[in-house]
């Protein structure tokens, strides 16, 4: 059964807050392709744990701040 | 130009476009095959025609031509290393493709086995291994294409 990924996620405007970083420049900093990057910025891709923390070090944020799922907000409180 | 291919999402990874040329390369080389054994059998039954040189041709030429066309157009290809390595993404992928490739090389020997043991001709259970072996590339490479344009599929 496929599923569709509830995961969400912050990268487009991290990279924008970032002095417009590309996307490509991400790609470089995380050692991935530009069109992986893209994949998980439209969230067709769900990274997986590693890399979702590579994500969040190049921006230099916790990984919360990166990614989303529906439901943490409130269990977090 | 570059760029408003890249704007569409046309701009593809090394593996993706070799997903592409092995697709366009298998469906090419089998119909190819086709038309020369339809060709050969010229109204006499099809398992009296010649197929084995028109079989070696289509394998050896399938394998060549993916090997040059991955040359042309991997050379002088533009933009950063990251457009050029094979990442976690383009393994999860790939494997989803031979995954899904692997099964028709599978019926395809059973096939013939089955074939061998009940006493059908040669031509026949050449041509079933043949067959599952293209459609083993073309869909593991469909796949593969259909993975890249939209989402890995989450069992």
């Amino acid at each position: 059964m496929v599923k569709p990924t509830r995961v969400t996620n912050s990268i487009r405007a991290l990279r924008f807050a970032r002095g417009e970083m590309t996307q490509a420049e991400l790609a470089d900093l995380i050692g991935v392709t530009r069109q992986t990057v893209i994949a998980i910025e439209q969230g067709r891709y769900s990274p997986s744990l590693e890399m979702a923390f590579q994500i969040a070090h190049a921006f230099k944020v916790p990984i919360d701040e990166v990614f989303h799922y529906p439901g943490s907000e409130q269990e977090a409180r | 130009m570059s760029k408003i291919l890249y704007a569409a999402g046309w701009v593809m990874t090394l593996r993706e476009r070799r997903a592409w040329i092995r697709l366009a390369v298998a469906v090419a080389a089998y119909a190819a095959y086709l038309a020369v054994v339809l060709g050969n059998a010229g109204g006499r039954p099809l398992a009296q025609a010649g197929y084995a040189a028109a079989l070696l041709w289509s394998v050896g030429g399938s394998v060549a031509a993916a090997v040059v066309l991955e040359m042309i157009t991997g050379a002088g290809r533009r933009g950063g290393a990251s457009s050029r390595l094979t990442d976690v993404r383009d393994r999860e992928i790939g494997r989803l493709g031979d995954y899904i490739g692997q099964s028709f090389v599978v019926i395809g020997a059973v096939a013939a086995m089955l074939m061998a043991m009940a006493g059908w001709e040669r031509f026949w259970i050449a041509n079933v291994i043949y067959l599952c072996f293209a459609a083993s590339a073309v869909l593991g490479n469909v796949a593969k294409v259909l993975a890249y344009r939209g989402s890995l599929p989450q069992w």
